[in-house]
């Protein structure tokens, strides 16, 4: 089913593609094709933690506000320490995402509240922390280190580091979700968690981790955020939560825990990259790109929820 | 190490003592069982005579609070369900522990992967599991999603799961209770062949052909003890039946004698594809008509019907000797039909709503004017209600959840009294209730049928049944097994009838 799913989702992206490229064979090009996929990045990342996290049927609503909370910290460093050399800084970036998905983590884990719970509240606190350490002030890229500013946009092989950085982002989660014990416990708690328990799987434990993993993802893209837009304010990255669990959604990811592929949550990043780049040169407005995305979203589901079988009754009668 | 290995005729696991209570019901008392390698004990027992309290113990879900257990001749504390497994004592539960979305050779080796180098060795995860499933008769694509397998498959993988940690000890928990026959005699071959491999079987069925084919020795509880035990061979039906039952039952319910009056309900060879096949039987104003079957009998799938929940395909259902076609629950509650059903915490009631809430939650349309609930006309009757069923409660607008089971299900008879129903089906109405919440109910039935009402009681609780019912409908396998009048059904003929071949 999901190699199926993944098909269509491949298919209508390449239709949307070539659609577009017919008229803007600009679009096409090496170098457009590449800005696309700078573009998707974050996205990519975004989505790559959230999965992980939706795999063990919870959901990160505050996924944004991490990423605006990181971005506003890091900006800050570097605007009072232009000397913090890069590494530091975005290892810092990761591990106050981190910190932040613990927090999620253990409210999710210890105290057994819902996820979409939590992760409203924390929504809110993180959002509003942003606010405090600001001071509701502006970070502009004048105010920002040079290297701070380039690093991101450094091309090897003609990608950016941003690029890369996504790449790497899939091969890894890929690979821990295929080979390692802990990826496979993520599948195992949110597919059946009372079967989980029974087989020695924590749950609220799996839970935990599936967040800390995402919110290193958000504390890195904290930094990349602000770096490629080259400025830190409140509403960075406002709302993007909900891009985020869209591309996963699209991709095949389960709002109900247990199944969802890299591949698919790529290809579902891919389409909207797609929708937000090739749409604005048809002179289509953004409200159409939501809308189109909409569908996309309803029509998946739609087309699962056909695919799923009516509840299993047992079968009394022999023939 | 020869000294680690028990002697042939010592018993692998050895209980001795066991005790076990919650709260303030005994469910396990001075409990001695002992099993042996290369052996198939069958256990066997009424509902609630403590057998799946014994199983939780073995896997490590509780600890007894008194008793030693003994496995491979050390005395043990078995801390979980892991640790179980560490032991090598292995559980197959009645409802498969798998994962749908996980393919068959992950959910084999789900507590145990192979690894290389410490990542995930799927090639001979695959090939291991392939292996597995050829020793089981069952030659299944190890990469198939479990989603995608039978019943009888997904219970299969979760033998093979317990192949692959070599388990000593295999308990079998009702394995063929949702098997066809023909997947139930080769689950009867696979039991016999780990036995044949030198590991000790606990088989725990109600059918006692399938006892009677592979069990080498037998244990009956009830009550919480081990009252019988001897070998399989050279015992009888008669004999386990005798044992499980233990005295002839008591008539300890307070049966009313009511002047039935004539037919209200007629069911006319009803059937679902899969779940009942030709089910007739009529139920007449103060009767009270027993429905009797094991676990997975098709006994609450046939009263969904009845009630409008699912669709029978064929036969009729008469209501006062005209045909009804119940398409929706609602289409029965307007026909004067209420079904309580089993399930109290997922069907039969919303615990986290107050209780006046759930009462009027079936006949809101009583109290609604104009489309607005006429609030203080639902708090009075709900109240009225509460008080003749004698719930006890601080106030109407608390949680459902606060009460204990025994006021829940009062509460979610007063919610269907008050459709004013004319047949009242009730499906295990006093499982999970105290002794006192017990009576009361029971007497409330015989106050209802005093007033007219039909009453069809499902249960698996025999005395119960036996005890309350003017005839007793019998299932087995979703079929008719017998219709017993009152003065005939004794517990022993009502057992045979559910569970004879």
């Amino acid at each position: 089913m999901s190699s199926r799913h993944n098909a269509a989702l491949a298919l209508l992206t390449a239709i949307l593609f070539v659609a577009v490229a017919a008229r803007y064979p600009q679009f096409a090009s090496a170098a457009g094709l590449r800005d696309t996929f700078d573009d998707t990045s974050i996205l990519i990342l975004l989505a790559l933690g959230q999965m992980l996290v939706m795999l063990t049927r919870a959901i990160d609503l505050s996924v944004a506000a991490s990423v605006a909370l990181t971005g506003m910290c890091v900006a800050l460093i570097n605007q009072a320490m232009p000397g913090v050399a890069m590494p530091w800084l975005v290892l810092s970036a990761a591990l106050l995402g981190a910190v932040l998905g613990a927090v999620n983590g253990l409210l999710v884990w210890q105290l057994q509240i819902p996820p979409i719970v939590v992760t409203l509240g924390t929504l809110a606190i993180y959002r509003g922390a942003t606010y405090l350490v600001s001071g509701g002030r502006w970070v502009n890229s004048g105010d920002m280190s040079p290297v701070f500013l380039s690093l991101v946009r450094e091309r090897w092989g003609g990608l950016t580091l941003l690029s890369w950085l996504a790449i790497a982002g899939v091969l890894l989660t890929a690979c821990l979700l295929r080979y390692s014990a802990a990826g496979r416990s993520l599948y195992a708690a949110g597919n059946n968690p009372e079967a989980a328990r029974y087989v020695g799987v924590d749950v609220g434990r799996a839970q935990c981790l599936a967040f800390v993993f995402n919110g290193v993802l958000a504390g890195l893209c904290g930094y990349l955020w602000v770096a490629r837009y080259a400025v830190a304010y409140t509403g960075i990255a406002s709302g993007f939560e909900l891009t985020v669990i869209a591309a996963c959604v699209i991709g095949g990811v389960s709002i109900a825990g247990g199944s969802g592929t890299v591949l698919g949550v790529l290809l579902g990043c891919l389409f909207l990259g797609v929708i937000k780049n090739a749409l604005p040169l048809l002179a289509v407005s953004p409200f159409w790109q939501m809308a189109v995305s909409g569908a996309v979203i309803v029509t998946a589901a739609v087309l699962n929820a056909a695919g799923v079988r009516a509840p299993q009754r047992q079968r009394i009668l022999e023939n | 190490m020869s000294n680690d290995e028990p002697s042939v005729n010592a018993p692998l696991l050895q209980l001795s003592g066991i005790s076990k209570s919650f709260g303030g019901t005994r469910a396990l008392e001075s409990v001695e069982l002992a099993l042996y390698a290369g052996s198939i004990t069958a256990l066997v027992g009424e509902n609630g005579a403590g057998k799946s309290t014994l199983v939780k113990i073995l896997t490590g879900i509780h600890q007894p609070d008194r008793g030693r257990i003994t496995f491979c001749g050390k005395s043990v504390r078995i801390r979980s369900p892991a640790h179980a497994q560490q032991l090598g004592i292995s559980v197959i539960h009645q409802e498969a522990v798998v994962f749908d979305e996980l393919s068959v050779a992950e959910n084999i080796f789900v507590t145990a992967r192979p690894r290389h180098w410490g990542l995930i060795d799927w090639a001979r995860m695959r090939r291991d599991a392939g292996r597995l499933m050829e020793r089981l008769d069952c030659p299944l694509d190890p990469g198939l999603l479990l989603r995608d397998l039978s019943v009888a498959q997904r219970y299969l993988v979760q033998i093979a799961r317990a192949l692959s940690h070599d388990a000593r000890l295999v308990i079998m928990d009702e394995p063929t209770a949702a098997l066809s026959h023909h997947e139930a005699q080769l689950l009867l071959r696979i039991a016999a062949g780990l036995r044949d491999e030198g590991r000790a079987l606990l088989f725990i069925s109600h059918r006692f052909e399938d006892l009677f084919a592979i069990a080498d020795r037998y244990v009956v509880f009830r009550d919480g003890r081990n009252v019988a035990e001897g070998l399989m061979p050279g015992t009888s039906v008669d004999t386990l039946i005798q044992s499980m039952v233990g005295r002839a039952i008591a008539r300890l319910y307070p049966k009313r004698s009511v002047a039935l009056g004539e037919e209200i309900l007629r069911v006319q060879d009803l059937s679902r594809a899969e779940e009942f096949a030709h089910v007739s039987f009529g139920v007449r104003r103060g009767e009270i008509l027993g429905v009797y079957g094991l676990v997975g009998a098709g006994r609450s799938e046939l009263m969904q019907s009845v009630f409008g929940l699912t669709r029978a395909e064929s036969g009729s259902i008469e209501l006062d000797r005209a045909q009804i076609r119940p398409r929706h629950p609602a289409d029965a509650i307007a026909q004067h039909i209420a079904y309580v059903p089993e399930d109290r915490q997922h069907q039969g009631a919303i615990p986290s709503l107050s209780i006046s809430s759930n009462i009027a939650l079936a006949s809101l349309a009583q109290f609604t004017r104009h489309g607005w609930v006429d609030g203080e006309r639902l708090t009075r009757t709900v109240g009225e209600w509460a008080q003749r069923m004698q719930v006890k409660y601080a106030n109407l607008e608390q949680p459902l959840s606060e009460l204990s089971g025994g006021n829940q299900q009062k509460v979610v008879l007063a919610k269907w009294l008050l459709t004013a129903p004319r047949v009242l089906i009730l499906d295990e109405p006093t499982k999970g209730i105290d002794v006192g919440s017990k009576a009361a109910v029971h007497a409330l039935m015989g106050e209802w049928v005093e007033q007219g009402m039909a009453i069809i009681l499902v249960s698996s609780e025999l005395p119960e049944v036996l005890g309350l019912s003017d005839r007793v409908l019998v299932m087995r396998r979703g079929r008719m097994a017998g219709v017993l009048d009152r003065t005939e059904a004794d517990a022993a003929t009502v057992l045979r009838l559910a569970s004879a071949a």
